[in-house]
């Protein structure tokens, strides 16, 4: 496949310091990332389409301490994804309350173009492993959450 | 034991995948033999049904429907959540032993069959609501991303043998007999163009119908390239191929007969009929279409600049290499050998403005483009620079509709303004790189941006309409206008 996870995420796109306290205000802070650097149409459509999604499901937090809040809408220009590390966790709704240190903010747009889907597809099935979540919350830069991610998630 | 398993869910990016991971990895933890099918976005395949009738349990891990549920409906049965898969994964094995050794089932649903073979050969879409248009434009997409490489690297080592070496001799030119480097990369460029077609119809083939229509779709390409049908043709055969083994992969078929398909029937028939269908159906009305186009021109000699400009310049951003280009083509080189130098002039403007166009549609408004398309864009420069039109394929290819009359435009305008302003060309390729050949190059020059200029705001324009939502009967006319092609 042509898409590769340096097509998804930048050391730009990666904060190891949200601000957030809340899941609104963390999907927020990371989408700016991916606005910034051209990656959506429309931020606050795109927003929406997250946090309505978190809505009906009850949230994207899960036990390990890592959420995936996500969407797929026309307001993404580029397939995307975005990282950040909370020191004091963020409740995204996991079952036993958990809060999420780890957050990954997907941004999929709408259509035929679905490339991306393998990379991210790799992603997920990577956040399942203990040692890959360690790695994710050892990493001292943005460049070096960009490395692991490159090394773990290559097809 | 052994299970299988599906999971889903609404977006189909992330909680499917990692659901069947957590699952794959509880159950391998605990001694099981397990397949999972995920049901989302990446389009993975359906369970062997074999497999599926000799499981001890099916675990369900969704958040939306289960497609074909039928298939697994004598399975004793664990259905949960998504994320309660991720999160206990272990438990939800634990639990599916416990349903395997009880026998608990699920409740037969509607049609009730008890061996769902059929259904579990049904190449299911994994697109739930899209329509047919979305549909045919993600296997075009397909396509022509595993063309660029070839468009790109093609398109920029002729472009270096025209740059290095002497543009109107290297096109004659045989490395294997004598080597010189502009031979060498014009060769290699060859070659990789030669695969453009093949490689175009082979991929919109394997999406649609995954391994087994790589050859029939690749045969078909080169078949294509055989008569001359060009990236259209390319399209056609892919088309072709991938719905042949769509259509072969619902025959029901049992035991030894069913184990053969795959490697001996598929690809057997589906090339056998999908190169037939080329050679028989469209190889003859290419070939006819091309000669017959050539001598409407020949005819049309002495017409008037405009006239002339329009017909060369659309027919020669039509199909890009496809039979009408050709056609075009020809009557330039016809014009040159008869020492009539304006026709050829004409001929390359208008075969230089669509990549550029492109190129530029690419630089103003990147959003519309995927990342692929924009690094093909920026390769375009140079293509379009040095009369390689096939460096505006990836995009006529993906989006037909929308990309080709603006390139048809913005090429007549190129040619019509070539003639007006009387430029020559004596040499039948070269683009910028036989700039000493050319008579009148400044306002040549000028015919060929201003062709840019028009193809770039049109293709801007027609690429920003209907986004997002991409209205089903675009693509069928563009289906339409592959046939027809």
């Amino acid at each position: 496949m042509d898409v590769s996870i340096e097509d998804l995420i930048g050391s730009d796109h990666v904060t190891l310091d949200l601000q957030a306290s809340d899941a609104e205000g963390a999907v927020k802070e990371l989408a700016a990332l991916l606005d910034e650097q051209g990656r959506l149409n429309d931020r606050e459509g795109y927003v929406q389409a997250v946090l309505d999604r978190e809505q009906e499901t009850g949230g994207t937090g899960m036990e390990s301490g890592v959420a995936i809040p996500h969407a797929r809408s026309a307001a993404v220009a580029e397939p995307s994804l975005a990282f950040g590390r909370s020191s004091d966790g963020i409740s995204f709704g996991a079952d036993d309350g958990t809060p999420s240190d780890i957050v990954f903010l997907i941004a999929a747009p709408e259509g035929e173009n679905q490339l991306h889907v393998q990379v991210l597809s790799k992603l997920a099935r990577k956040l399942i492993h203990d040692d890959f979540r360690t790695a994710l919350r050892e990493a001292g830069s943005a460049d070096e959450v960009v490395e692991i991610l490159e090394r773990e998630v290559e097809l | 034991m052994k299970f299988v398993g599906v999971t889903s869910c609404p977006t189909g990016i992330a909680h499917s995948e990692m659901a069947a991971e957590a699952i794959e990895v509880a159950a391998k933890k605990q001694g099981h033999e397990i397949e999972m099918e995920v049901q989302g976005a990446s389009g993975a395949p359906p369970i062997d049904s074999e497999l599926i009738k000799n499981a001890d349990a099916v675990i369900f891990a969704i958040d939306a429907d289960v497609r074909d549920r039928n298939r697994f409906s004598h399975l004793p049965k664990v259905e949960v959540g998504t994320r309660h898969a991720i999160d206990k994964a272990d438990e939800v094995v634990k639990r599916a032993v416990t349903a395997a050794e009880e026998g608990t089932k699920e409740q037969p649903a509607d049609a009730g069959s008890g061996d769902g073979g059929e259904d579990a050969q049904t190449q299911s879409s994994d697109s739930g609501g899209r329509g047919v248009g979305a549909e045919v434009r993600r296997w075009l997409m397909t396509g022509v991303s595993y063309m660029i490489p070839f468009v790109v690297a093609g398109g920029i080592l002729i472009a270096a043998a025209f740059a290095v070496g002497d543009a109107v001799t290297v096109t004659d030119s045989n490395v294997y007999e004598n080597f010189t480097i502009p031979a060498m990369l014009f060769e290699i460029g060859g070659q990789a163009f030669s695969m453009l077609v093949p490689i175009l119809a082979g991929f919109i083939a394997y999406s649609m119908a995954d391994r087994p229509a790589i050859a029939p779709g690749l045969v078909g390409g080169l078949i294509a390239n055989a008569i001359g049908a060009g990236f259209l043709g390319g399209i056609l055969a892919g088309l072709l191929a991938g719905g042949l083994v769509m259509a072969m992969k619902k025959i029901p078929a049992k035991g030894a007969i069913k184990r053969i398909m795959p490697i001996l029937v598929y690809p057997v028939v589906g090339t056998l009929v999908v190169g037939a269908l080329m050679i028989l159906v469209i190889g003859e009305p290419a070939a006819a279409l091309t000669s017959g186009l050539e001598s409407w021109l020949q005819g049309l000699q002495g017409t008037g600049s405009i006239i002339l400009g329009l017909i060369i310049g659309m027919m020669m951003a039509f199909d890009m290499g496809g039979p009408v280009n050709k056609a075009a083509y020809a009557f330039g080189l016809a014009a040159l050998e008869a020492q009539s130098y304006a026709p050829m002039a004409a001929v390359m403007a208008a075969g230089m403005v669509p990549p550029l166009a492109m190129a530029l549609s690419t630089r103003i408004r990147p959003k519309l483009y995927t990342e692929n398309e924009r690094q093909a864009g920026d390769a375009g420069w140079l293509m379009g620079a040095s009369f390689i039109t096939e460096g505006a394929i990836p995009f006529a290819a993906a989006d037909p509709i929308r990309v080709i009359p603006p390139m048809m435009a913005g090429s007549a305008v190129a040619a019509v303004m070539s003639l007006l302003f009387n430029a020559t060309l004596r040499a039948p390729h070269g683009g910028i790189w036989v700039i000493a050949l050319i008579g009148n190059w400044p306002l040549y020059l000028l015919a060929i941006v201003s062709g840019t200029l028009v193809a770039a705001a049109l293709v801007t324009v027609t690429k920003s309409v209907g986004r997002g939502d991409e209205p089903t009967g675009d693509d069928e006319k563009a289906d339409a206008q592959t046939a027809a092609a």
